[in-house]
């Protein structure tokens, strides 16, 4: 225990991992690429280079008001102004955890693993708390501003909530613009489970 | 365990996966009643056994034993190194885990060609267990109890822990993860996936002491190496290196975050 | 093609105890896979474990049991050295079996 306060201490006094050269090249030695998957994933883009902290540590505010403003101006809208898909083909895209994985086959579409993080339907006990929950995200309404809002958030997070730990769909390219739509109304559709719930 | 308590057994699996996963006390109760319901009991005790065989067994172009592998306390001292893994080796001059010494020994000692370890260290879909994942689950086995105590004195161990806290932060691929994404907070879910808050001692030491383990749903014996791999491919990064520097660094920032805690390996995982 | 079972039978006291780890994926014949297709069912219905070639236990098993079955047997009267062996046949005709010495 004492060599351990010991080496505690003796750390704290340690900038922390030297290098950034040095990690780079421990990371390309430590993976391997495998199937579709390489060693380009390891690199690091402004945004996730920032954000590589605590949570807890909000960084240089100047930098994250910029990179809040790169990635509003990220969001792609979509094309015919149409926001809103079906929520049977959205609550598959929820319940879908796969997609970018090496195990994963490259041809079939990506999910959008929203049950990971979030509760939505509430019949569905399978929920993660990593996200609050979107039970009734509907009663919100269906104003311009809040079809907008809604979409920059899933396109790019980042727009309203730097360092948010949820995954950029429309950003990455990890969801299709319709599956997008598709997932917005499973948010927003009255007959949706998220919002019709049956008594 | 009896016919009937297998059926009970597995209808309680069932009844308890349907229940959202602890966020009190009172909910964890369950878990800990479906495990006092298995006793002793764990399916691992057969590949401890086998772990067993596989160090006493002549293999390689040498036909040698692993009798005389150093883990960090002596050729052939087994009892207590587990825990006291990861550590500095002056002979390679690098800090390693249990997998990267157990492929030192096979290479110094057998004259096995690393391939040999490094093509399947861990089971695919199917198989019945691999070689390092029954000499990890017996060595896991003497170090039932013990304090998890890596090596904390040699700069190279300093500079591991630091690499490995780098690298829990550090945020890539598609969906811009990092281990502290799902292992940075408490009282987080995936799922009904509990995620122990990995940065805390109470958190580290629940991760850390548990692996290897028995995973019932793949029937195989699994290790931390393993899981850290597997975690890395559910974050859309590439293949996790066994043994290397990347996942020692990680196991030492665990370990050294856990030191103290008892190990609790091999033990029983859904 | 016969199955592959671990088997372990240990002293304790008057009583031996078995413990058998079988590698079956005890499909329950009610889960669909990826295209929707009904997967067969696929499970274990009768085990039975001999004592020095007499049975001590012989169980019906069904769908409710978990893949991988991990079975637990206590009886009476065994001693070191003899011969316990366990075996199964599943529904769809094939068995597996494996057989141990008690320490």
């Amino acid at each position: 225990m004492k060599s351990k306060i010991t080496f505690v201490l003796w750390l704290a006094g340690c900038i922390g991992f030297a290098q950034a050269e040095d990690m780079s090249s421990a990371l390309n030695a430590g993976f391997k690429s495998i199937k579709h998957v390489g060693l380009d994933r390891l690199e690091q883009d402004p945004l996730q280079a920032f954000c590589s902290k605590p949570r807890e540590e909000s960084g240089d505010a100047a930098v994250a008001a910029e990179l809040r403003e790169t990635a509003l101006a990220s969001v792609v809208l979509p094309g015919d102004g149409d926001y809103l898909g079906s929520w049977e083909r959205g609550q598959e895209v929820a319940n879908n955890g796969k997609g970018l994985q090496y195990s994963d086959n490259p041809e079939k579409a990506n999910g959008g693993n929203c049950y990971a993080c979030h509760q939505l339907d509430p019949a569905e006990m399978a929920y993660g708390n990593l996200g609050p929950s979107l039970t009734n995200y509907g009663a919100r309404g269906q104003s311009d501003v809040m079809l907008q809002y809604t979409w920059s958030k899933l396109w790019n997070t980042h727009a309203y909530n730097v360092c948010s730990h949820m995954p950029r769909f429309g950003a990455q390219g990890i969801l299709t613009e319709q599956q997008l739509k598709d997932v917005m109304a499973f948010l927003f559709d009255p007959d949706s489970p998220v919002n019709n719930q049956a008594e | 365990m009896s016919v009937s308590r297998i059926s009970n057994v597995a209808a309680f699996l069932i009844a308890t996966v349907m229940l959202p996963g602890p966020a009190s006390a009172e909910e964890a109760g369950i878990f800990d009643e479906y495990r006092a319901m298995f006793g002793d009991d764990n399916p691992a005790i057969f590949v401890i056994e086998e772990g067993e065989e596989f160090w006493f067994a002549s293999q390689g172009p040498k036909q040698a034993t692993l009798e005389a592998c150093d883990l960090g306390l002596g050729p052939g001292v087994v009892g207590g190194a587990y825990a006291r893994l990861p550590r500095y080796f002056k002979d390679v001059d690098r800090v390693m885990d249990v997998e990267a010494r157990l492929r030192f020994c096979m290479q110094e000692l057998q004259g096995r060609a690393p391939e040999e370890v490094d093509n399947r260290p861990y089971s695919l879909r199917g198989d019945l267990g691999t070689e390092m994942e029954a000499l990890v689950a017996w060595l896991a086995e003497k170090s039932r109890d013990l304090p998890i105590a890596p090596g904390l004195e040699h700069a190279k161990e300093r500079e591991a822990y630091a690499l490995g806290e780098a690298v829990f932060y550090y945020r890539a691929g598609p969906h811009d993860f990092s281990c502290a994404t799902c292992h940075g907070q408490e009282g987080m879910r995936i799922r009904l996936q509990a995620l122990p808050d990995l940065t805390t001692h109470e958190g580290a030491a629940v991760a850390y002491s548990g692996w290897p383990a028995y995973r019932i749903s793949e029937g195989v014996v699994r290790t931390m190496g393993w899981r850290m791999r597997d975690c890395f491919r559910q974050q859309r990064f590439p293949l996790l290196g066994m043994g290397s520097e990347i996942t020692v660094a990680l196991q030492t920032y665990l370990a050294v975050t856990a030191a103290g805690a008892p190990m609790s390996a091999p033990g029983l995982k859904r | 093609m016969a199955g592959k079972i671990r088997i372990r039978a240990q002293l304790d006291g008057d009583t031996c105890e078995v413990k058998a780890l079988m590698r079956h994926p005890m499909e329950t014949g009610l889960r669909k896979d990826q295209a929707g297709e009904p997967i067969p069912a696929n499970y274990i219905e009768e085990v039975t474990v001999t004592h020095n070639d007499k049975v001590v236990m012989h169980g019906h098993w069904g769908a409710a049991v978990s893949a991988n079955p991990f079975l637990g047997v206590r009886f009476a009267g065994g001693a070191a050295g003899d011969k316990v062996t366990v075996s199964w046949r599943d529904n769809t005709g094939e068995t597996g079996e494996g057989e141990t010495a008690i320490r």
